[in-house]
């Protein structure tokens, strides 16, 4: 067992949970969707980011791209739940919070894409 | 640039992910602690946005005055604690990062991949020149001289670093790995399309070998011009089709039988392929009789060669007394008088000092002078450092192996149609070499000339090419006018017009030009820009065949058309 491959998987796929986590629920419904989960969906996902990289293989190159479009869609979400709550007053109305949890789905759907190539890495590897 | 983009993310990764931790701790906590309100009542804790502005102005030491509201004793508590973490969290990331930068394998990789990008964008035509020892050097003043570019590779670092701080017109990329792998090679631009040729004149006869087969294999199209001092490794070098291999010791002993035999013709072959811009060589008359050898090494063995077919009769002094069976062979060092003394000091007209050890040489030369006041004396010199001595000493010929490979690497490279010239000069009489070397000398004023070529043809004289084009006869005498004064003539030497096959030695100043011809001329700078200006420029052209300045404008052109 190599402990790079396991802190590696681990992230990935604790940052895809957790962004699951964040965007499942009722889009409209901001009591359904906990600030808290998004921003740990943020920082487990930057982890993630860095821990590809440095790698100079093909597959390598699509994990960091995909990490990397994760990363943006959760910056997009926070800083429109950060304008609408913050900076215009307009609080978390139904029409704001299905636009960061529409966001968080773009981001849901990068990460699942990673846990796919992760996944058929490990198949090609047979081992 | 690309192996050093990952190399960087690479040994980032760890600081990276520690410094994301502790933002993403300092910013929960600061959301989980309750504040107070100015009243004195619990207020909610920050905000994730707030949190996360505190603690980015906070982490980076910015320290901002403003906060959103005054904090609680609990949120002062877990500040101070963030304070540290972060404080800690980017020194570590910058240190790392510092660390990186002065990393020997990481410059390297910054440094080879700088030069590998310079290479890549070279426009003008350059040559890859393999080693700068003391020939390397030469080499690189006389192509810059030449105004040529060339890209360096060396082995010693520090010689590279030297390099840098030499006084060059043009910036040389150098590299300092070795030359005898095909990746560096490749690298300095061995395959790149303006590389006009390959020098290899390093100091280690293995590396030059390497050198040329990687050339001749990589890139066959190019010439490869290579130092080789054993016959074995010259062999091999020609095998793998090297246009030209030079054998210093090999290549004196046969200046110095020229020398013996034919002492005008020597003296031009020196003017013509001597450094451009070095002082005018003497002129060397070494007598024929009985001559000394000290040493029999591969210097030695190729004197002999070359000078027992000149009648001379020679004698051979050598440490391990192996010298050739149809020789007197006299054993001992040639230092001491008793050896000079058997070898026939007395009656001798010439001694060659040829070990490898300059002092021996020069104590040679010392201890035979005063035995024998007349002697001509040929020293080898090693060593350019010792080269004070050796001027001191005053030889009548000195032999300096980094100048011989370096005047013939120039002459080659830099005047194709200079070889067929040697050849006709190899042809000629003793009053023919004497007439033109007082030519040379006149125009030279007192340095090397420079030999050059150039071509009737729209891209190296297009004024002169047309001309010729619409059938108007221009003489070889009219171009060496004077743009500024049509009076004067200028200081040149026409050595040859090569016309297709032909080749036309010392043409007349009344020698009737056609396109497509290939001048070689002998001048100083000055003459050469001139010169080539009669050939490029029309104005210029028409005012050295007609002596009238052309009327330029439009406007002119019409009210005084041309005749």
């Amino acid at each position: 067992m190599n402990l790079e491959k396991v802190v590696f998987g681990f992230f990935i796929v604790l940052a895809a949970t957790l962004n699951f986590g964040f965007f499942i629920g009722d889009i409209g419904r901001p009591d359904y969707h906990n600030v808290y989960e998004l921003f740990a969906a943020i920082v487990v996902n930057m982890i993630a980011t860095v821990l590809k990289f440095g790698d100079r293989t093909q597959i390598g190159a699509v994990h960091l791209a995909t990490s990397l479009v994760a990363d943006l869609q959760l910056l997009a979400a926070a800083i429109t739940w950060a304008m609408a709550v913050h900076v215009t007053g307009a609080g978390m109305t139904p029409e704001v919070t299905a636009s960061v949890v529409s966001l968080s789905g773009g981001a849901l759907f990068a990460n699942v894409v990673s846990v796919v190539m992760l996944i058929a890495e490990t198949v090609m590897l047979r081992r | 640039m690309d192996s050093i983009f990952f190399l960087v993310l690479r040994r980032m990764r760890v600081p990276l992910i520690v410094l994301i931790v502790i933002y993403g701790v300092s910013i929960l906590g600061l959301t989980l602690v309750p504040g107070i309100t100015p009243e004195g009542h619990r207020a909610p804790p920050l905000s994730f946005f707030h949190a996360f502005y505190f603690i980015s102005y906070t982490a980076t030491t910015i320290g901002f005055g403003e906060i959103p509201t005054a904090f609680s004793d609990g949120q002062r508590l877990w500040v101070a604690i963030c304070i540290y973490l972060t404080v800690v969290g980017w020194s570590y990331s910058i240190l790392t990062l510092l660390a990186l930068l002065q990393d020997r394998l990481f410059q390297k990789t910054l440094i080879a991949s700088r030069f590998a990008r310079r290479v890549r964008r070279m426009r003008s035509p350059f040559y890859l020149v393999c080693g700068c020892g003391e020939t390397g050097s030469l080499i690189f003043k006389s192509l810059d001289r030449l105004g040529r570019s060339f890209v360096v590779i060396e082995r010693d670092e520090q010689r590279v670093q030297e390099l840098d701080l030499e006084d060059f017109k043009t910036d040389a990329p150098t590299l300092a790995a070795d030359a005898s792998l095909p990746s560096n090679l490749l690298r300095a631009g061995l395959a790149h399309p303006s590389c006009l040729g390959v020098l290899a004149v390093t100091d280690n006869e293995e590396a030059n070998l390497a050198v040329t087969v990687a050339a001749n294999l990589l890139n066959p199209a190019i010439p490869v011009i290579a130092r080789a001092r054993s016959p074995l490794i010259a062999t091999n070098m020609r095998a793998f089709g090297t246009s030209h291999v030079i054998d210093p010791f090999d290549r004196f002993a046969e200046y110095l039988s020229l020398a013996v035999a034919a002492p005008e013709r020597y003296h031009l072959i020196e003017i013509l392929t001597g450094l451009p811009g070095s002082p005018l060589p003497e002129e060397h008359r070494p007598p024929g009789g009985h001559w000394i050898v000290c040493g029999y090494g591969r210097f030695g063995k190729a004197i002999v060669h070359h000078l027992a077919p000149t009648g001379i009769d020679l004698t051979v002094i050598d440490p391990e007394s192996h010298g050739p069976e149809e020789l007197v062979t006299v054993k001992g060092l040639g230092t001491e008088s008793a050896t000079l003394v058997a070898a026939g000091i007395a009656r001798a007209m010439g001694i060659v000092a040829g070990s490898d050890n300059d002092v021996n040489n020069l104590a040679i030369a010392v201890t035979a002078k005063q035995l024998n006041e007349d002697l001509f004396v040929v020293v080898r010199q090693n060593q350019s450092a010792s080269g004070v001595l050796f001027e001191k000493f005053e030889a009548d010929f000195t032999m300096v192996q980094s100048r011989i490979v370096a005047q013939e690497c120039i002459a080659i490279l830099t005047t194709p149609l200079l070889a067929g010239f040697l050849g006709q000069v190899r042809k000629a009489d003793e009053a023919w070499c004497r007439d033109l070397s007082r030519r040379l000398e006149s125009v030279s004023g007192g340095a090397v000339p420079l030999v050059w070529g150039i071509t009737l043809n729209p891209t190296e004289g297009l004024a002169v090419y047309h001309r010729l084009q619409h059938g108007k006869e221009t003489s070889l005498g009219t171009l060496l006018r004077d743009n500024a004064d049509r009076q004067n003539r200028l200081p040149a030497v026409v050595l040859m017009v090569r016309r297709q096959a032909r080749e036309i030695a010392l043409p007349e100043d009344d020698f009737a030009l056609q396109p497509e011809d290939q001048i070689l001329l002998a001048s100083r700078s000055l003459a050469r820009r001139s010169f080539e200006l009669n050939c490029r420029n029309a104005k210029a052209l028409h005012y050295v065949c007609t002596g009238q300045e052309q009327p330029s404008g439009w406007l002119w052109q019409r009210l005084f058309p041309e005749p």
